[in-house]
């Protein structure tokens, strides 16, 4: 396989072969050229350099007058690469339907971060619809010249350039720059990532005016996947390649000191490439590869049993030193004096266990090395990270690596594909071909970064009147970067880990998303040493919605216990306290969907093994808002629980496209729904333990809810803001006090599986 | 030692060498160039790299080819074309079901079998029908909705 060319270089060839004119317009109120003019032969090679302060960078009208998007972000599966394709649109006028998109490519896309934090459409779309809406001033200017009317006497329909009132005059995209480069400069604000923006001089369209932000355009990508049409990372080939597999230790923290070459001298092909702690074979065939990895001699470091009995994890949280403490997010008042005065306190502390990104497919990466340049296929959420990690650990330099993001089998953060790509260009360079690399189904579950345990005190001051005056919170775990987000750095790949890069482990975690407005608040969140500092399979990272699960798991159960404590109704008692009119939007919405009657909370009213409830919970993330209803059918007999309905109000301001928009939302209520009824990484004193789907059971469909009713409140006046992570953050907490709606038993330990429920009912 | 292997794949014979503990998966992806079945677990556990031997769903991970030497087998790409596609295929779209869409096989091709053998069936017998398969995006929703209406379309 070679990488194909975009079609707007094809595009840009044609025109050239054709002869097209390449006269140059210059709009007098530009102070630049606009247009870069190329020839034959250098066609691709006469782009302006790509960085960010260039429209190239990340739009190009092709000769046929199709839009080239050059994105810096990557869809993971929620549509995001349509969402951005009608941004792009809507500010050039041009049917979405002449909008291709190029995702995640070194070669030919800016740093925009990768599938990060829910910004997709938050922070990339914010800056391809500058860049769309500044290529439209600049093209309506050259059109001006062109037609001699002014720019104000012209508008755009479908990428003709018109007059607004004599609609025969007109020119279109194609003539004005098809098959050339936009040679205009935008104001970068000097940031790469999720913070880089790089606006034009155009203001962007009123969304008063839109037609097609805001449409339920479907993705075009499924039917290529459904018909078995479109390529994976696991499937690129190039001649030549060989397969690897990595061998990890069976005591974390164990190192090689022996490894017997002839115990695989029978397997075709299959070679060792052995670096301190690195380990893995290669063979030209995949399944030899395997074999090969299973049949190594290998003779292992006396390494001590690195981890607690997991039975004592929460003991190990509470009783770890504080690495670092952080008071973060909206304070205020004097916490400590208001609790001197209080006439009664609650206090409660909740517990959330390590949980496995557990990929459908374990990590893949092919990785080329050939006549000192670098190719990489790979699923990672950012691959210009991973092409600076490459360029690291190859030590080569960062122009020589080329990264072409490839769907993969799913992303929800910082996963095992940036691990992968690291080793599968350690064992590249180590046998002089290119390697395939996929980990093997216990690798991905089990040496996987891991979101974090943690543990959360909450306390709460009332006064006798039974209001809240103070509020106290405190997260207190594992680091979300241990591991940092991306794999940029060695010191944050197992590679580079296992091959002796100093480390340095991150401490950040985080607090609740809300607008409580408690007159005396203090959150805050402490951070613990790993409990293994190198190559740990328990090192934690980012994984959806990094923390929001378990900080708003304890927030918003703890809310619903003061609630109940007050004998309140539990949305009647949030709208007591939360401040922010969205917020109350959404949990009015959500009550109002799920047909909430007022009471408190627990029903007390049901006998039999047999009960049910419901339970609400809201979060903000970012300047997103989500209220979610749960109801819940528990048996108390078996402990099971089964999260029959959801009723779901999102505002993440403006809405791009409802259909992708619902699909994300429903998404992440079932995958939440997964991690709090059933993820927790087992693991004993020697490693992880939970290697497969029966070690590390996730939701089945028998156990999927009946309905997610789902209410999206739109406000195109507001900024649009993220979506591929919010909907998770409340979801735990809203089926937890269902349970207890349902039970009157709070349950204050994640997963609520079966055994956890059972052991708490009893 | 390498053996040879006959099998038909989608309607057309091949023949490969390989050893006969190669797993079924590992023929069709590498020899034979169906890239359809995906590596979930290796373990027949998740349905990621299910095909029909004979009609019957099967995991390819864990079948050594030499236990399917002579049998038809159909993948996904031999379930329909989108000039002529499965109802499921077609419901899938209508649906946009997949988020990352690396599962969809074992979804597809054990609700292929299941809504041929079964015509009419409830909510119940479809989710007991699709028990075990992964998928870890969580579009359980999508899948049911499509499986609805594909079983509607084949009713």
């Amino acid at each position: 396989m070679t990488r194909p060319e975009t079609s707007a270089a094809f595009s840009r060839r044609a025109l050239l072969k054709a002869g097209g004119a390449l006269v140059v317009c210059i709009g007098t109120p530009l102070a630049f050229d606009p247009v870069r003019a190329a020839d034959d032969a250098t066609a691709v090679g006469a782009r302006p350099p790509l960085t960010p302060d260039q429209l190239s960078s990340y739009l190009a009208v092709n000769a046929d007058g199709t839009v080239s998007a050059y994105f810096g972000k990557m869809d993971m599966g929620q549509g995001l690469s349509v969402a951005i394709r009608q941004m792009v649109a809507e500010e050039l006028d041009v049917p979405f339907k002449s909008v291709k998109i190029f995702i995640g490519d070194t070669a030919t896309s800016v740093n925009q971060g990768g599938a990060s934090g829910s910004t997709g459409v938050q922070e990339g779309g914010r800056q391809m619809r500058m860049a769309a809406a500044e290529a439209r001033r600049v093209l309506v200017e050259m059109a001006a010249d062109k037609l001699g009317l002014p720019a104000n006497a012209l508008t755009v329909t479908d990428g003709v350039v018109h007059g607004a009132a004599d609609a025969g005059k007109k020119i279109g995209y194609a003539e004005l720059i098809g098959g050339r480069y936009f040679n205009v400069y935008l104001a970068w604000n000097g940031k790469y990532g999720n913070p880089l923006y790089a606006p034009g001089k155009a203001q962007p369209k009123d969304p008063k005016d839109y037609t097609i932000v805001g449409q339920p355009i479907p993705r075009d990508d499924i039917a290529p996947k459904v018909f078995a049409q479109a390529d994976f990372v696991t499937d690129v080939k190039v001649p030549g390649m060989v397969h690897g597999r990595m061998i990890r230790p069976r005591i974390a923290g164990a190192v090689p000191i022996a490894v017997d070459e002839s115990s695989i001298k029978d397997i075709p092909s299959a070679r060792v490439v052995w670096d301190q702690g690195f380990l893995g074979v290669v063979a030209a065939k995949e399944w030899d590869a395997i074999k090969a990895a299973k049949a190594l001699k290998v003779t292992w470091s006396n390494a001590a049993p690195p981890f607690p009995d997991q039975a004592t994890l929460y003991d190990h949280i509470r009783q770890a030193p504080a690495r670092k403490r952080a008071v973060d997010g909206k304070q205020a008042g004097n916490v400590d004096d208001a609790f001197k005065s209080a006439a009664r306190i609650i206090e409660a502390e909740y517990e959330w266990p390590f949980q496995s990104h557990a990929r459908m497919g374990p990590g893949c990466a092919l990785v080329d090395i050939k006549d000192g340049h670098v190719t990489c296929w790979t699923g990672t959420q950012k691959a210009h990270f991973v092409q600076t990690g490459l360029a690291n650990i190859l030590q080569v330099p960062q122009d020589t690596v080329h990264v072409i993001w490839t769907t993969g089998p799913g992303s929800y953060g910082r996963s095992d594909a940036d691990d992968c790509a690291a080793d599968a260009a350690v064992l590249a360079k180590a046998v002089g071909k290119p390697v395939r690399l996929q980990y093997m189904r216990d690798q991905g579950t089990a040496w996987d970064p891991k979101a974090p345990a943690s543990i959360h005190r909450v306390r709460a001051a009332l006064d006798a009147a039974g209001n809240v005056v103070a509020y106290d919170f405190l997260s207190k775990g594992f680091s979300r970067i241990d591991v940092d987000t991306n794999g940029s750095q060695p010191k944050d790949t197992l590679a580079g880990q296992t091959m002796g890069v100093a480390l340095k482990s991150g401490d950040g975690f985080g607090v609740p998303g809300d607008s409580y407005g408690f007159a005396n608040k203090r959150t805050a969140w402490e951070t613990i040493a790993p409990l293994l500092d190198r190559a740990s399979p328990l090192r934690s990272a980012h994984m959806r919605d990094p923390v929001g699960p378990q900080i708003h798991f304890a927030s918003e159960s703890f809310i619903d216990e003061l609630a109940a404590a007050l004998k309140v109704d539990p949305v009647e008692f949030r709208l007591r306290y939360v401040k922010e009119p969205r917020d109350i939007a959404v949990i009015k919405a959500a009550a109002e969907k799920a047909g909430w009657q007022s009471r408190p909370s627990p029903r007390n009213d049901q006998t039999g093994d047999k009960v049910s409830g419901r339970g609400i919970a809201y979060a903000q993330r970012g300047p997103t808002r989500v209220a979610v209803v749960a109801e819940v059918d528990v048996d108390r007999s078996t402990g099971k629980i089964w999260a029959r309905k959801f009723s779901v109000a999102h505002d993440c301001g403006q809405i791009i496209n409802p259909d992708g928009l619902h699909h994300a939302i429903e998404n992440n209520v079932v995958q939440a729904t997964s991690r709090t009824l059933w993820e927790e990484v087992k693991f004993d004193d020697k490693t992880v333990t939970s290697v497969d789907w029966r070690t590390y059971p996730i939701l089945d469909m028998t156990e999927a809810p009946d309905e997610v009713d789902i209410v999206l409140i739109d406000h195109p006046e507001i900024a649009p803001s993220g979506a591929g992570e919010a909907a998770s953050r409340p979801v735990p907490a809203a089926i937890a006090n269902a349970v207890f709606d349902a039970t009157g038993v709070r349950i204050r330990r994640a997963p609520l599986s079966p055994a956890n429920v059972k052991s708490a009912l009893s | 030692m390498s053996q040879q292997f006959s099998l038909n794949v989608n309607g057309k014979d091949h023949t490969v060498e390989a050893d006969p503990d190669t797993p079924l998966f590992y023929v069709l992806r590498d020899d034979l160039g169906f890239n359809n079945p995906h590596f979930g677990c290796g373990l027949g556990q998740c349905g990621a790299c299910t095909v029909h031997i004979d009609g019957k769903p099967a995991h390819s991970c864990n079948r050594p080819i030499s236990k399917v030497a002579d049998k038809k087998i159909v993948t996904l790409a031999g379930l329909g074309t989108p000039e002529h596609p499965h109802p499921l295929q077609t419901a899938y779209v209508q649906e946009e079901v997949p988020q990352c869409a690396y599962c969809i096989n074992g979804w597809i091709m054990i609700a292929a079998a299941f809504l041929r053998d079964n015509k009419k069936p409830t909510d119940e017998q479809i989710r007991t029908a699709l028990t075990h398969i992964k998928c870890r995006c969580g579009t359980h929703m999508a899948i049911l909705r499509a499986v609805k209406r594909a079983a509607q379309m084949m009713g």
